[in-house]
This record gives C-alpha cells, structure tokens and sequence, in this order.
C-alpha cells in the first residue's frame, strides 16, 4: 500500500469566470477504517486564498503549521497578504527542501489574484509546481476525477453553476474510491464572498 | 549550542530530519509515493545562425497524464535556455537555482552570461548529488563565442554536441536527427527537423505527448514558440456541456461577505474647516 493511501482523500479546485471553487472530501481513516466523518481538509490562509491539502493527515496538518507560520512573517513584514502565485513558490520551496525526505502531501492552491483573477495549481510530494488553467485535483480519488472534470468542466462558469459541477465531479468521484468520500466541503469564491457549503453524500 | 526559541526559516540546502521517520514507514511495507516527471523529448540543435531548442508538453506521474500542456523549455539566462527531463520538482529547482546564479554573477561582471557558466554550474550540482538529483538537460545559447549546444545528465556528465536528445523519447526523435541533420541548416529547416523530431517522440513514445514547444535563440535574439505545434487537439468537447437539472443536497452553507479593497486616493478634496 502507498502511503498516500493510509488516510484516504479526495481534492479537487475549479476555475470559473472570475471565482474559482476548491472542494474536499469529509473522511478521515486508518487504511479502511474511518475514524472521522467531519474532516477539515481545506485550510484558509486568508480571505482569498485556500489551501488544500492531501495525503497523509499528520503530515498535511505540520506542513499546513509551517506554511501558515512563513505566511504570518511574510504579513507582518510586508503589510500585506500574499498573493497566490508568491504562496504556491512558499508551498514548493517548503516541499523541495525535503527532497530526499518529504512531506507526503499533496497540496492543491486556489486563490483570487490581482483583479480577481483565478489562480489554481497543484504539485507533487515534492513541490513540482502543475499550473493549470480549468481543473487540478488529488488525493486517493485523483483518478475518477480526473475523468469527472475532464467530462464536466467547462470554461467560464458564473459561481452557481461552478458549485453544481464541482459538487457533482466531486460526489460521482468519491463514490468509486472506498478511501474517501462522506459528503463534500465545498468553498465558492467570488471577489465579494465566500461561500462554504457541507455536501450530502453517501455514508459506506 | 544554542537554538532559538522559534523555528526560524532556513537560509537554504535540502533538509534530512524526515528521512528516518520515512525510512521506517517503508519498511514497514508503506510505499514511498511517486514524484511527478516529465517522461518527455526534448531535443537540440545547432542552425547556421544559433541554437533551436525543443520540447513536448506532457507530465506523467506514472500511468497518469498529470499536465497535457507543461513547460519543460525553462529560462537560464536571456541568451541561454534549458530543456529539462526526469523528476519534475529537480528539473524546475534546478534550472530556477543556476538561473539566479547567473543573474548575480551578470550583476557582478556586467557581461552576458556565457553558456559553459551555466554548464559548469549545472554540472557541479548534478555531480554533488551523485545522481539523486535526476535531471536531465539539454543546454542551448549563443554568447559571445557562438552557438552551444549541451547535453548534461543526472550523474553530472556533459557532451558537447551539434544534435541532442534526452528523456523517454530521446530514440525515437534522435532516429530523426541521425536521418536528416546536417550541417549550416537555415532557420527553418531547422525548426522543421526539430519539430519533426519531437512529433516522432509525441506519437511512438507514451511518456511523450500534447504539443510541441520550440525555442529559436540567434545573436542578440532569442524566440520562446509556446505551443509552436498543436498536433493533439480536443475532439471530443461536448458543444452543450453538462447541466445538472437536480440540484446537489446540501446540508449547511455558510457565507461570509469579503471586506472591499479600500482604494486611498492622494491629493483627494481638502477637508473643510
């Protein structure tokens, strides 16, 4: 068994028309057996910049510490708040300093960048930066959704309709992977609020 | 020996205080994770007036096509580019390192960065790790001794050569080059024979695919062609997308406004007395 798969996880992050959306799934467990249905995956590093992180959950939760720790310096120092791309270069030169022993996380940011501009990326356990324009995901259920998005995304989505497809990429995924899965953390950003939403799902 | 009360960032080199820990996690039959490479072609050669390089656009992390558009033609220097293949975080952090030691040493000097800096810098690197940082690259500039072409790989070993290939699809765009490269091409019968190359590795190699990325650099000018060639293009785009008539169930919903950005305008009206 790979190691990613120990805690089980589901991440995906969407790009709409000047809102981005980043959902989850709620599990927690040891190999097969779930230990929490009400798990935070997604973590907010500020108002419009999300963090998603898979893998191994004690892992996920340090690197989650020491990336908010170099981001609350980086605020104190510089007045501001970092801007998505700055973070994703944070996030890769954390993981590529563990080269030969890394994080076993799979990170996934989204963010607002200037002109509310969408931002979304990925990177591997090792921060090997994936920039992309429509869709990233990771995590146990990576595969199905890959086919889920590559099928339903479209570009240019106004934020409701960036809701129902993430939701229904996400919850079709899930369902085909037994690590993951028991309803869905959905954010829906837009440049005026944030919405998170608690999804239904199956529960076996 | 003193250590500060908090974590401070560190001023840079790998960090090893996770190796044991993963260690045993593997002995214990937890496999370690696969990196994301780059299972690629790239390929260069050199025209009667500079270097052209060339690269696919696919990312792999194993079976998966991780990336259909990747950048794998990374910047060294305004005169000097770089192909990368192997593990992806290697090649981009490597490049990226030697890119901002070259930038300092042009600071220093106030010339231009002369492609052998880059080579020994790369190779230096590459030859410290003793293999453990797996990148391969292929090197190509014009300075102010002319056109060169390198080929560095992961152990730290160099060629000096006129036609390059590397990564999984080095044979099949390397079958191309032994064909068809010969000496003083013109500008476009070199990107022909370069794009032709990397199209051979696209189409007979599965690490290799999507579209074709090309760099033409000649005295004084360079030439960055993202995605020069797009020979995959979606077919299967459904014209009225998806449309979810049922909505999703959703248990809670939580909105939170965002504060508007305050703009402060300078020199805006006096306040009255």
């Amino acid at each position: 068994m790979s190691i990613f798969e120990y805690n089980g996880s589901a991440l995906v992050a969407m790009v709409g028309k000047n809102c981005f959306a980043i959902a989850s799934d709620r599990r927690l467990g040891v190999q097969l057996q779930t230990i929490a249905t009400d798990f935070q995956r997604i973590y907010k590093i500020h108002d419009r910049l999300f963090l998603g992180l898979s893998g191994l959950a004690t892992d996920a939760q340090t690197l989650y510490q020491r990336l908010v720790f170099r981001h609350k310096l980086y605020q104190l120092r510089e007045e501001r708040d970092m801007k998505p791309e700055t973070f994703a270069s944070l996030v890769s030169a954390v993981l590529y300093e563990k080269r030969f022993g890394p994080y076993f996380c799979q990170p996934v940011i989204a963010g607002l960048g200037e002109e509310d501009k969408p931002f979304i990326c990925t990177m591997d356990s090792i921060g090997a930066k994936e920039l992309a324009k429509d869709f990233v995901v990771a995590g146990t259920a990576s595969e199905s959704l890959y086919g889920a998005c590559e099928a339903m995304f479209k570009p240019d989505m106004e934020a409701e309709e960036l809701f129902e497809t993430i939701s229904q990429a996400l919850l079709s995924s899930v369902d085909r992977d037994c690590l993951s899965g028991w309803g869905g953390h959905v954010y829906v950003i837009t440049p005026t609020e944030v919405k998170e939403r608690i999804l239904k799902g199956r529960m076996d | 020996m003193s250590r500060s009360a908090v974590d401070v960032p560190p001023k840079g080199g790998f960090s090893f205080d996770l190796c044991r820990r993963n260690d045993m996690l593997a002995k214990k039959g937890l496999q370690p994770p696969s990196f994301l490479k780059t299972g690629t072609t790239i390929v260069g050669l050199i025209f009667q007036d500079g270097v052209i390089l060339g690269a696919d656009t696919r990312a792999t992390e194993g079976p998966i096509v991780a990336d259909k558009n990747c950048e794998k033609i990374h910047y060294m220097a305004p005169n000097i580019y770089c192909c990368g293949a192997g593990t992806a975080a290697d090649t981009e952090a490597v490049t990226d390192m030697v890119s901002s030691q070259l930038q300092l040493h042009r600071y220093h000097t106030g010339r231009e960065s002369r492609v052998v800096t880059a080579l020994t810098l790369l190779k230096k690197h590459l030859f410290n790790y003793q293999g453990h940082v797996s990148a391969a690259l292929v090197l190509g500039g014009v300075d102010i001794t002319g056109p060169h072409l390198h080929t560095i790989y992961p152990h730290g070993s160099t060629d000096t050569l006129p036609f390059a290939t590397m990564g999984s699809g080095s044979l099949a765009a390397m079958a191309m080059f032994e064909s068809k490269y010969k000496e003083g091409l013109t500008r476009e019968e070199g990107v022909n024979l370069v794009v032709e190359a990397i199209c051979s590795g696209i189409f007979n190699d599965l690490g290799s695919g999507s579209n074709v990325d090309v760099c033409v650099i000649t005295k004084g000018h360079k030439e960055y062609l993202r995605n020069h060639l797009l020979p995959n293009p979606r077919t299967f785009v459904n014209p009225k997308g998806f449309s979810f008539p049922k909505k999703t169930e959703v248990l809670l919903t939580k909105i939170t406004p965002l504060k508007e950005k305050v703009e402060v305008i300078e020199g805006g009206d006096a306040m009255e007395e």
